[in-house]
């Protein structure tokens, strides 16, 4: 956790559906708590399970996944592989020590500029409330 | 790829969009520290042609040889950048863009937060684009034909002009004719014109067009591929009648031992057909279809001694053996027109619907008006105990529509306009009816509508304001309760009819299509436009192109220029003969790779097969990615447990420092 007591969010979307839906909601104006720092990647099943692990060991205080909603992945079922993935990911995190709470998935299309609001609050908070965990040496960053 | 990165990052104002939320000074100076950046600026346009020359100097001048442009969503203008880079003949893929609009300066309040953000968001961008690499996009042949689904107004339009500019269309249409839901339409408005009689003579030309193979009753099943080279596969239903024999001359229908038994859909069940049918007197094709649902034969096997359709078919044509057929060909686009349902107001309870057999939906309207329809044009109407000529007529708006109850927030911009029509038709056909209109607003927003709402006002139908809260019955009339919202009075009007102005809804069934598609839906359940105002007829798949209601309500026109729009789009691969594949696919190290198959296995498009490679003398078996097939998803990425297989501009070591950066930074 920051010396603010912010929590910083790593958000990995879609291209597809919830980074579109983001997108919207900058369109619509609807304002989210600017903790979240998203990255893009073309699919959800493009995540590989590491990459949260990192992102956790690299200082993150919680990890967020979003997708297109089960059924609709522009891939077809990249988003079925990473639910799979990451929910066995989720109870692992658990089972170390990681609050639960610190590790997110949901699915946002590219309509839902409001649900995109309500899923980063939602994070930020759980991340917020979250246990600290010490498990994760934090790494020096080379780059 | 051995230079050493010299990074340009390019902060756009855009306007006052970005620049008074974000402190863009500040990201300026704070940018030029990070590691390899050479230069940093900012710029009110940086889209504009002046933005991009600033990056193209540059370019040329420092040796920039990685760019990161920070402005809108890269979904917006990376293509636009890419080209610009491209110019200067840096490879356009050494290009990263940091979303500090939508992502936020639009989203967050304070100056504070967003400019700490937008140093994030560029940060990471910067970690990434040093790791870029350049990439080579590949062209390979278009198949110069085009797949229409849905042979409405927007099908056949778009068949036609697609067929008419030379290319082989094939127009799939779902029910045995083609026409949709125009040919059940009466007049049309604002002009009057004779629904039938404009849209026939467009109905014979698609069937008999040389360049449209009509698919009719029939559902595309398969669809594969990629813009240019799809795949498609069509069941063509049995209709149970030999389709080259049958003339269409209806002895079968009238000699049917069920005749005019059946709910006919095309009169929105308002007048019967028999178990073998031609939907109506002008479908194309003009051949008759046995329902299986319905048919006595195909369902008990018996039918009499012999069913009589058979007995009495002069051209031999009935053929109860007759089994789906299926059809595979290849075209380069495709255009979706399956268009709308109308709003079922069972889910209206108040307005008594499924109660009283003279409440009825517009839909039922145009078949009751129409001289074809079961009427015969007459405007006669069961009360619940005989059939009358109503003298008292109410017509309900917003059915549907604008509502937030029944899940429909949005405006279905047909009903304003048909029941106007609809209420002038009825004042032509009963001149001493009295005429009222209950309405929400007034929406005539098209060419002509205003006047010819105007023209209705004129002659003597009385438009009230206010939706009725209930329908009800007193003695043999409907009691329509409402409020006058203008006066401020509450009104019962007693009616012998009511019209419900249902609005237009998403298909029931659009569920398919989506699937196979892999479209999205919009917040109103429509298909999802991949830009609601610059790209209104593409989609987020590429070569996949919208018509009509399918994308949203729309008035005849609108629908028919969309069309035209559509056609024109999906022309474009098919002109070009050529479609340029995304450069940004999957690669295997064959090195490394351990030959597993997990990816073989894993991917959706079957684009990963495995081939033998001699490694220090040992033939082993390693995976190898189909570019042309590739769509560049990543998810074999995930599941390759050596790290071998990894798709282009999203590496592993291309994502990993994009985390760092962003984790580590508060």
């Amino acid at each position: 956790m920051s010396a603010n007591n912010e929590p910083n969010i790593v958000a990995f979307l879609c291209n597809w559906c919830s980074y579109a839906g983001a997108d919207l909601a900058g369109t619509s104006r609807v304002q989210y708590p600017s903790n979240i720092n998203v990255i893009r990647v073309m699919c959800t099943g493009r995540i590989n399970p590491l990459f949260v692990v990192n992102a956790l060991q690299q200082g993150a205080d919680g990890v967020l996944v979003s997708g297109c909603h089960p059924g609709d992945c522009h891939y077809m079922e990249g988003n079925y592989f990473a639910r799979r993935r990451l929910g066995m990911l989720k109870d692992l995190l658990e089972y170390v020590g990681v609050d639960p709470r610190r590790f997110h998935m949901s699915w946002v299309s590219a309509s839902e500029g409001h649900k995109w609001k309500e899923v980063v609050e939602k994070t930020v908070e759980d991340a917020r409330e979250a246990r600290s965990y010490e498990g994760f040496r934090r790494r020096q960053i080379d780059w | 790829m051995t230079d050493k990165p010299k990074i340009g990052v390019y902060i756009c104002h855009c306007g006052i969009n970005i620049a008074s939320t974000v402190d863009v000074e500040t990201v300026e100076e704070y940018a030029l520290k990070l590691p390899n950046v050479e230069v940093a600026r900012t710029y009110s346009y940086m889209c504009s042609d002046p933005g991009q020359a600033l990056i193209k100097e540059d370019i040329k001048e420092q040796g920039l040889n990685r760019i990161v442009v920070a402005s809108c969503s890269p979904r917006m203008h990376e293509t636009t950048f890419r080209k610009a880079i491209q110019e200067t003949g840096l490879n356009p893929y050494f290009l990263e863009m940091a979303n500090i609009r939508e992502q936020c300066s639009w989203v967050h309040e304070e100056t504070e937060e967003a400019t700490a953000k937008a140093k994030k968001l560029i940060t990471a961008s910067v970690a990434k684009v040093r790791l870029l690499e350049a990439l080579e996009s590949k062209e390979v042949d278009a198949e110069p034909a085009a797949l229409v689904i849905g042979a409405g107004i927007a099908g056949i339009q778009a068949a036609l002009d697609i067929a008419d500019a030379g290319f082989k269309t094939y127009l799939v249409e779902k029910t045995p004719s083609v026409g949709g839901r125009m040919a059940q339409l009466d007049k049309t408005f604002p002009t009057l014109d004779c629904s039938a009689c404009i849209l026939t003579p467009k109905m014979v030309d698609c069937a008999s067009h040389p360049n449209i193979e009509l698919l009719s009753y029939s559902e595309v099943e398969e669809i594969n591929g990629f813009i240019g080279n799809f795949d498609i596969k069509v069941r063509k239903k049995a209709r149970y009648v030999d389709f080259d024999k049958c003339t269409g001359c209806g002895d079968c229908a009238k000699e049917c031992r069920v005749a005019d038994r059946f709910p006919s859909e095309f009169d929105q069940g308002m007048g019967n057909r028999s178990a073998i049918y031609l939907p109506f007197p002008q479908a194309v094709p003009a051949k008759y279809t046995i329902d299986p649902e319905n048919c006595l034969y195909l369902k008990r096997g018996k039918c009499g001694k012999d069913p009589k359709c058979q007995e009495v078919c002069g051209a031999g044509a009935i053929d109860f053996d007759q089994q789906d057929e299926f059809v595979e060909f290849k075209v380069g686009a495709i255009i979706v027109a399956t268009g709308f349902d109308p709003f079922n107001p069972s889910r209206k309870p108040e307005y008594g619907y499924d109660d009283y057999p003279n409440v009825i939906t517009g839909m039922e309207m145009e078949r009751l008006v129409s001289a074809s329809g079961p009427t015969g044009g007459k405007v006669l109407i069961n009360n619940g105990e005989e059939e009358i000529e109503p003298k008292e007529v109410a017509f309900i708006k917003c059915v549907g529509s604008r509502d937030e109850s029944v899940g429909n927030e949005y405006c279905s911009r047909v009903c304003c306009m048909y029941t106007a029509k609809q209420a002038h038709l009825i004042r032509e056909k009963l001149p001493d009816a009295n005429i009222r209109i209950y309405y929400m607003d007034v929406r005539a927003f098209g060419k002509g509508y205003e006047e010819f709402y105007d023209r209705v006002r004129r002659e003597n139908v009385r438009y009230i304001r206010g939706n009725p809260s209930e329908i009800f019955k007193r003695g043999n009339k409907l009691i329509v309760k409402a409020e006058n919202t203008l006066t401020s009075t509450p009104v019962e009007d007693e009616v012998d009819l009511v019209v419900l102005g249902v609005g237009l809804e998403p298909r029931a069934e659009m569920r398919e299509i989506m699937d196979l598609l892999r479209l999205s839906q919009s917040g109103d359940r429509f298909f999802l436009e991949a830009h609601p105002k610059l790209r209104p007829v593409d989609t987020a798949t590429e070569g996949v192109y919208l018509a009509g209601c399918c994308q949203g309500p729309k008035d005849i026109p609108d629908t028919v220029a969309q069309a035209k729009g559509a056609a024109s789009s999906a022309m474009i691969p098919l002109a070009r003969g050529k479609v340029t594949i995304d450069a940004q696919v999957a690669e295997v190290n064959e090195a490394t790779c351990r030959g597993c198959g997990f990816c073989v296995e894993i991917c959706p498009y079957t684009a990963i097969e495995m081939v033998t490679v001699n490694r220090f003398g040992h033939e082993i078996e390693v995976a190898r990615v189909n570019e042309a097939l590739c769509k560049g998803c990543g998810s074999c990425s995930a599941a390759c447990l050596s790290d071998s297989v990894q798709p282009k501009s999203f590496r592993d070591r291309q994502i990993l420092p994009q985390i760092a950066a962003l984790g580590v930074i508060k």
